[in-house]
């Protein structure tokens, strides 16, 4: 096993991932068989070998600072679920 | 009574044809595709949202549903964004727009651009118009599937590991992943931001290169973007003349290539030599053997990462839940199809403390070595070419059980997207009735060399995009 369902539950919490137990028993062994196979990645000996994080040798691009106009209050609120007072507003944080 | 046009046959250069010389207004031309649209649709399901009128005298245009359009519902193919609304344009919509191009509608894609069938859209699958039982490839096969059926002249697609040339290859038609960084992604849904990239999805290699043109460039608003090393040029000629074409022996001996795909690419590689091109046998030893699985460490990763947004608080679907925490977990639970959640699993893990270095690190490593291996046979070559897809579409639910078997059909596209550069998939014959793709690969910023190669090819080939059963 490649990966056990005590570490399925510890990813799904990682992410913020509310699964139910149904889909943690599917996902499980799905899981363990994706990483079976993309695991062979360890074959290879790359000590040696940078990594690359980009494709394009682009270092520090930067722009002029230049003010421009920013999004209205109205516009950034308007697909907001929950609003109170012109606020995003969201269930208290414990309980 | 407005002119007739067959927008099965009509390319977009002939469609700005007939505007400039006012045989048809945009207004005629929009209309001409909604009633495609009408006709057809109802069984292909190409389209999330259309659009009755939009501004622009130009050719119209369809987009997938990830490209940010102001004032049009823009979903990814997910149910977290079922009703949003964006308020701002991304820069390639915006620039569709100051090109005077109408939007027609949304097109339908798995669900965040994750799959290879379309099969995976929250809003159910779009299918193949040369034979509905089949898939139209992914994940944009929203877009390929419009624009092969007629119901858009073209379309942008977004492409990470596959997702415009094999929805293209399993249509017949042309699609672009075009070099990474040359097209901005500002307001575009995210994915896997080291790999995704926009690009034309068309019935010819000269309708890309025209619509290439419009969408590429440095922008501002996307610091991972580059200038384009000169201008884009539509290609004319019909020589291959002192072009050399590289077969990579990996890419087209792959396990699972069906031999009527061989056959047809084989058939496509004996032309371009009558043309005039030299045609070789290179090796990329390790990018094949070593690519899927990289690529499925990198774009979860990346995907984990990027879908960790969707919370519930701004925008989007929310579930209700008594804590903060509560209401998120279950936003995201209720929300997310199983593919995504999936990919972020797969990502959250290979990046969690104890596997970083041996999945996420050894993966970037890893892709080193395959951008080192296209170097050298790019330095042999000016083009590599192989099949864009193993197989030819294949039918709905054959592969949706079995995420690997989904995956490998990603196989032959993903490596030269690992290493950035740009591919091209065209049409290159029919193998059970069915569309094989011919892709063209090279180095970065080489889109100009694949229009002349792909072009010449094209104008040889004499492939007809209009699916056999509709051809009277």
């Amino acid at each position: 096993m490649a990966i056990t369902r005590e570490e399925v539950l510890h990813a799904a919490r990682l992410a913020w991932l509310a699964l139910t137990d149904e889909e943690i028993d599917r996902l499980t062994p799905e899981l363990d068989k994706i990483l079976d196979a993309v695991g062979i990645v360890a074959e290879l000996d790359l000590s040696d070998v940078q990594p690359t994080s980009h494709p394009l040798d682009l270092v520090n691009v930067w722009d002029d600072d230049v003010p421009r106009d920013s999004l209205s209050r109205e516009d950034v609120l308007a697909n907001a679920p929950a609003l109170e007072r012109g606020l995003f507003k969201v269930p208290t944080w414990r309980q | 009574m407005a002119p007739v046009v067959d927008t099965l046959r009509l390319t977009a250069v002939e469609a700005r044809g007939l505007l400039e010389r006012g045989e048809i207004s945009a207004a005629e031309l929009h209309s001409a595709y909604l009633d495609a649209i009408d006709e057809r649709d109802g069984e292909l399901h190409c389209f999330l949202s259309t659009v009755e009128r939009a501004e622009g005298d130009g050719v119209p245009i369809a987009l997938k549903d990830v490209i940010s359009t102001k004032g049009v519902e823009t979903t990814a193919g997910s149910k977290i964004l079922s009703g949003y609304v964006p308020v701002f344009d991304s820069t390639v919509a915006a620039r569709c727009k100051s090109t005077g191009l109408p939007l027609l509608g949304k097109t339908n894609l798995d669900e965040f651009a994750m799959g290879s069938s379309t099969e995976n859209s929250a809003f159910g699958p779009t299918r193949n118009p040369w034979d509905p039982t089949r898939v139209p490839g992914g994940s944009g096969g929203g877009s390929a599937a419009a624009v092969t059926a007629g119901l858009a002249p073209w379309a942008l697609g977004s492409d990470t590991g596959g997702s415009i040339k094999q929805p293209s290859a399993l249509c017949g038609n042309v699609g672009l992943r075009p070099t990474y960084g040359t097209v901005s992604r500002y307001g575009v849904v995210a994915f896997a931001s080291s790999l995704d990239q926009i690009g034309p999805v068309t019935k010819s290699v000269r309708d890309a290169a025209l619509l290439y043109s419009i969408i590429a460039g440095r922008d501002p608003l996307d610091s991972t973007t580059a200038e384009l090393p000169e201008p884009v040029r539509l290609p004319e000629g019909e020589s291959l003349k002192g072009v050399r074409i590289g077969m990579p022996t990996e890419l087209n001996e792959a396990e699972g290539i069906e031999p009527g795909v061989a056959e047809a690419v084989a058939n496509a590689l004996a032309l371009a030599e009558e043309l005039g091109a030299e045609v070789g046998e290179c090796s990329l030893p390790r990018s094949v053997r070593y690519g899927m699985p990289c690529y499925y460490l990198i774009a979860p990763a990346e995907a984990s990462s990027n879908l960790a947004r969707y919370d519930g608080v701004r925008y989007g679907l929310r579930a209700q839940g008594e804590s903060y925490q509560k209401m998120v977990e279950r936003t995201r639970d209720m929300g997310f199809g199983d593919e995504p959640k999936r990919r972020i699993m797969l990502g959250t893990y290979a990046l969690s403390a104890g596997y970083y270095d041996a999945f996420y690190g050894q993966a970037q490593k890893v892709r080193t070595l395959i951008s080192e291996e296209h170097r050298e046979a790019l330095e042999q070559f000016d083009v590599l070419v192989s099949p864009t897809s193993p197989t030819v579409a294949f039918p709905i639910g054959e592969r949706i059980a079995d995420p690997l078997a989904m995956y490998l059909s990603d196989l032959l596209t993903i490596p030269s997207c690992l290493a950035g550069l740009p591919g091209l998939s065209i049409p290159c014959g029919l193998s059970e009735g069915l569309p094989v793709g011919l892709q063209l690969i090279g180095p970065q910023f080489s889109e100009n060399v694949l229009f002349r190669v792909g072009h010449a090819l094209e104008q040889a080939l004499e492939f007809d995009t209009v699916p056999t059963r509709w051809r009277t």
